[in-house]
């Protein structure tokens, strides 16, 4: 027996690889199509306050958000109340974003304004760097090894 | 610092995710705009402007300071917009593959090779599933010697750990060649 075979990629080659059946079936793990249905009544553009220039903060999905005082400010929104009370221990964008329920574009729009108004910090996160740091690498794998 | 998980639809994935991760599998969701245009079918939602496609992520605390987070995304082309964000600055990634649809994985594998993140190749173990012999995988692939491959099962914690160590070890001498150079 033997598998199929892959085709490196050329230019505008045809995809003829890919069955026709793999965008149906790709279609069923979309969840909340709609943006205005369920627990998400409204548009999301609501949320966000009047951004000036339309700048957001270079945030990735691991950036690490901790907001700087315990408590939220009274005038704080629902959602940045929310994100607040959140990240009083570290949380990554990612899982801030899960756990409000928004999209990552969404929050980080959020956090942009909270950056700004220095409720929160950023805590940049790890990237791979052309030369991977051993010791980290190392570190990663006696961690992993404990599990 | 993140890893992450890619392959097709219905791989296993979440499975993999779930099973290493301390946390419950969470799912954070992007929005799709311009992106999606040309590349997914809006036939009969022409109005739709933005749509929103989901990310199951789980966290691993290494150390108090160093977590690792596993994102799991899906490889089909019309979800490659979300990688733009995903790869930069990630550390690796694991290309989980299914032998009945191996076809699926073929584009992931391309698009990694292009840009340049290096991975490992695991092959999630169904029960029935035909089985290759790893060379012939290999060659199916087209992949370099150096690429690991290795066969797993999503379900196991211990046995999705093996594969993020198979990573890092390759990771890792990635590093070590790279040093001695």
């Amino acid at each position: 027996m033997t598998p199929p075979q892959r085709r490196r990629r050329f230019p505008k080659e045809p995809p003829e690889h890919s069955p026709p059946r793999i965008p149906d079936a790709a279609r069923a793990p979309q969840p909340s199509e709609g943006q205005g249905e369920g627990n998400q009544p409204g548009r999301l553009y609501i949320l966000t306050g009047q951004v000036e220039d339309g700048d957001r903060a270079a945030l990735d999905l691991v950036t690490l958000i901790v907001a700087n005082d315990d408590a939220p400010p009274p005038t704080a929104q629902p959602e940045q109340a929310a994100l607040l009370r959140l990240c009083r221990t570290p949380l990554s964008v990612a899982e801030v974003s899960a756990y409000l329920n928004l999209p990552f574009s969404v929050v980080t729009v959020l956090l942009t304004e909270l950056l700004t108004a220095e409720l929160v910090h950023a805590r940049a996160p790890i990237v791979r760097s052309e030369l991977p740091d051993r010791s980290l690498l190392e570190a990663v794998m006696h961690g992993l090894q404990k599990l | 610092m993140k890893i992450v998980i890619v392959g097709g639809f219905g791989v296993g994935k979440t499975t993999m995710v779930g099973s290493v991760s301390e946390i419950r599998p969470l799912t954070t969701e992007e929005t799709m705009t311009q992106a999606g245009v040309g590349v997914d079918d809006n036939y009969g939602s022409e109005s739709k402007t933005a749509t929103t496609v989901a990310m199951d992520f789980g966290r691993i605390s290494i150390t108090e300071q160093l977590v690792l987070y596993l994102f799991g995304t899906p490889g089909q082309e019309r979800f490659w917009f979300l990688w733009n964000g995903l790869f930069e600055g990630a550390l690796g990634a694991v290309v989980l593959i299914d032998t009945r649809r191996l076809e699926v994985s073929f584009d992931v594998i391309g698009r990694l090779e292009e840009r340049g993140v290096p991975f490992v190749v695991a092959v999630n173990d169904f029960p029935d599933a035909p089985r290759y012999p790893m060379e012939d995988l290999r060659a199916a692939l087209d992949l370099p010697e150096e690429i690991p491959i290795v066969k797993c099962d999503a379900r196991r914690r211990a046995s999705s750990r093996d594969v993020l160590m198979t990573l890092m070890r390759f990771l890792h001498s990635i590093a070590m060649a790279s040093a001695s150079a």
